[in-house]
């Protein structure tokens, strides 16, 4: 019966608990479809990280990272790629040759890294060919060509088929240097890469670095992101002598991104929620005090605290309990939809999202988890929102509020 | 006090004191009565001589100052708020002179109610209910809200709603107050009906000389003390 008339309270001013409703759908709506767009976002971020730059795991020489110093390649390069290739956890793997130093135009020069690919390899693991916007990709056959970003290429003022001179140390210490044509211009949305890399052919910078044919870096991008962890152990195992590192190692910024992004927006939520229980708890009160002569005439005829307190909480708490099921299913809806189509801001903000290696097509995403944990969190506020009104009506006496007769 | 069993009121110097400091008010001053089980009595006098003080003082919804309220020989004045409602609900019931019914509930429901709180059994509670709405004749409104009600039939309502929870006496303030004075004699025939029908003790106030008339016995307060009490061989009431 309490929870009866609970309900039907709702419904005496009916406008005032559908406006209540309504904010709360609203709010949650909004609140989950943002949350989606942000974890759309991340991953999206991470997904083009993974895909397109740094891949599950990469190889080094153990002590390639003390100075990147080109006479620390990895052993047995061949091999390990041989064994990879074999192994179906791995869908693709490809090795480097690294080398820093300066590339000069007849314009301008300035830093750069320079990446010995193998063509076919590289594309499958970073889709580079893809990201040609001018000129044509690396070719075995190809004797001293270069790929370059359009905002290096910009720096340098050079244009496709230009020569650009890459200036750097040898295995042995020896400043070389090389001319090389500009078969190619790609862009990145990563815009550090873009004005940084420079692809050319592996054994052309072999050759400059007086090495034999080997690697310093192998990428590897497996099948499932899951296994990421338990194979890099299984491959350390294998070759002791390597370093093997994970997307989260080599880019931590990345891994702390993902992981601290859950508790902003948490936060986030939260901070929606509290503004709404204001609203739920403003008309509850309203609600409590135009009642003031009924509920003093139920504790009148004995209606005990135990029991108002429930009557009213409860009618909070349905509110919020009609409210939340729209909200989500809204919130549901719009993110399938968008998550299949996309939700493109590239009008606003383009240049913004790009200069942090973002992209504008945005398809927003969000784990189940997430709804239920939204569910719990509805549910406290629901609960703490719901103790103001029906203390408040406690509070009468029941003497002074029939009075008011 | 001895051979009073059938005493379901009484009353010992109780006051009730208002003061705000400058000018302290007996709303309530010295009274001692007491009622016993059955009887149909008014309680009359001018506006703000008490009527409405004393019988929350007996009704337990109020504390008196100074004094003490039996009911059934139990001392109610020392109980706690929590136990007061308690009491109440298996006690009294109450009739005020409006908003005596939840408004989102049915005649049926409102009545119902009580018995609810008193987690009466379903099959008990649909049984009294059908008596009462018989008794206040009103089982053709049973599914009707008190919106949906006239004024009187209101009234009706909350007085079966009062009786519902079979309690010791009915506590009644003014329960005519909002009514033509037609409808207020029909209340007032109804009430005595119960009375006698089921023996229940009643103790309303009034200011409807109409209504005084069909009262056994009528206390009148002035200044918040008892003036006058009387008791009447013959009464005007027709069952
Ligand atoms: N909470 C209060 N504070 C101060 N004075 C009060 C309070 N309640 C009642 N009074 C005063 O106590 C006196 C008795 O009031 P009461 O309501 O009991 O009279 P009444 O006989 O019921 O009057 P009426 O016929 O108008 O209903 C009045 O003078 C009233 O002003
Ligand atoms: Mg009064």
């Amino acid at each position: 019966m309490l929870l009866a008339i609970a309900w039907k309270n709702i419904w005496r001013n009916k406008t005032r608990s559908l406006v209540v409703i309504t904010a709360v759908m609203l709010g949650l709506w909004a609140g989950a479809f943002i949350l989606a767009y942000v974890f759309g976002m991340i991953n999206q971020r991470l997904e083009d990280a993974i895909g397109n730059e740094i891949s599950h795991l990469q190889l080094h020489h153990e002590e390639f990272y003390k100075d990147y110093a080109p006479k620390f390649y990895l052993e047995n390069g061949e091999k390990v790629l041989e064994g990879l290739d074999s192994n179906p956890r791995v869908k693709a793997s490809t090795g480097r040759v690294l080398t820093y130093g300066m590339v000069g135009s007849a314009a301008n020069s300035t830093g750069g890294k320079f990446i010995g690919i193998d063509p076919t390899r590289e594309d499958q693991v970073t889709q580079l060919s893809t990201k040609l916007t001018e000129g044509e990709y690396l070719q075995r056959s190809d004797k001293n060509k270069i790929l370059i970003g359009k905002k290096l290429a910009d720096k340098l003022k050079v244009k496709l088929r230009s020569k650009i001179v890459l200036t750097f140390q040898d295995i042995n210490g020896d400043i070389v240097a090389g001319a090389f044509r500009i078969k190619g211009i790609f862009r990145s949305y990563n815009t550090a890469l873009e004005e940084n890399n420079l692809y050319a052919l592996d054994q052309d910078l072999s050759r400059l670095l007086n090495a034999q044919h080997q690697v310093h870096e192998i990428a590897v991008l497996l099948q499932d992101e899951e296994q990421v962890d338990e194979y890099a152990r299984d491959l350390s195992q294998q070759y002791p002598t390597a370093r093997v590192e994970s997307w989260k190692e080599i880019s931590p910024e990345l891994g702390l991104m993902v992981e601290s992004l859950d508790q902003y927006m948490m936060i986030f939520f939260v901070i929606i929620l509290l503004a709404l229980s204001f609203g739920i708890v403003n008309t509850m009160l309203m609600a409590v005090l135009e009642r003031v002569r009924e509920i003093g005439m139920l504790m009148a005829i004995g209606m005990n605290k135990v029991r108002l307190f429930g009557m009213i909480a409860f009618e909070t708490i349905f509110m919020v309990l009609i409210a939340t099921p729209l909200g989500l299913l809204l919130a549901y809806l719009t993110i399938y939809w968008f998550g299949m189509n996309g939700l493109d801001l590239s009008g606003l903000y383009q240049e913004g999202y790009a200069a942090y290696g973002f992209k504008s097509i945005i398809y927003p995403q969000l784990d189940a988890m997430y709804y239920y944990r939204i569910m719990l969190l509805v549910g406290i506020t629901a609960l703490l929102a719901s103790i103001y009104p029906a203390i408040t009506a406690l509070r009468l006496d029941p003497v002074k509020a029939i009075r008011k007769i | 006090m001895e051979g009073h069993k059938d005493r379901v009121i009484r009353t010992e110097g109780l006051f009730k004191v208002y003061d705000d400091g400058a000018v302290s008010l007996k709303a309530v001053n010295d009274v001692s009565l007491s009622i016993e089980k059955g009887e149909f009595t008014a309680l009359v006098g001018p506006s703000g001589s008490g009527k409405t003080t004393l019988l929350n003082l007996i009704g337990g919804l109020d504390t008196p100052t100074a004094g003490k309220v039996w009911v059934h020989e139990k001392d109610i004045s020392g109980l706690k708020k929590n136990q007061l409602i308690d009491f109440r609900l298996y006690n009294i019931g109450f009739v005020f002179q409006a908003y005596n019914l939840v408004p989102v509930l049915t005649a049926r429901e409102n009545i119902e109610f009580v018995m609810l709180l008193q987690k009466v059994g379903k099959e008990e509670r649909n049984r009294r209910v059908d008596q009462l709405l018989g008794e206040i004749g009103l089982q053709d409104k049973a599914g009707k809200r008190p919106a949906e009600l006239s004024g009187g039939q209101q009234q009706r309502v909350a007085v079966a709603r009062a009786l519902a929870s079979k309690p010791q006496f009915v506590l009644a303030d003014e329960p005519t107050a909002n009514l033509d004075s037609k409808t207020a004699e029909n209340l007032l025939d109804m009430m005595a009906k119960l009375n006698m029908d089921e023996g229940m003790t009643f103790l309303f106030s009034t200011h409807d000389q109409r209504v005084i008339d069909r009262a056994k016995r009528v206390i009148t307060l002035v200044d918040g003390s008892i003036v006058s009490d009387v008791t009447r061989e013959k009464t005007t009431i027709e069952a």
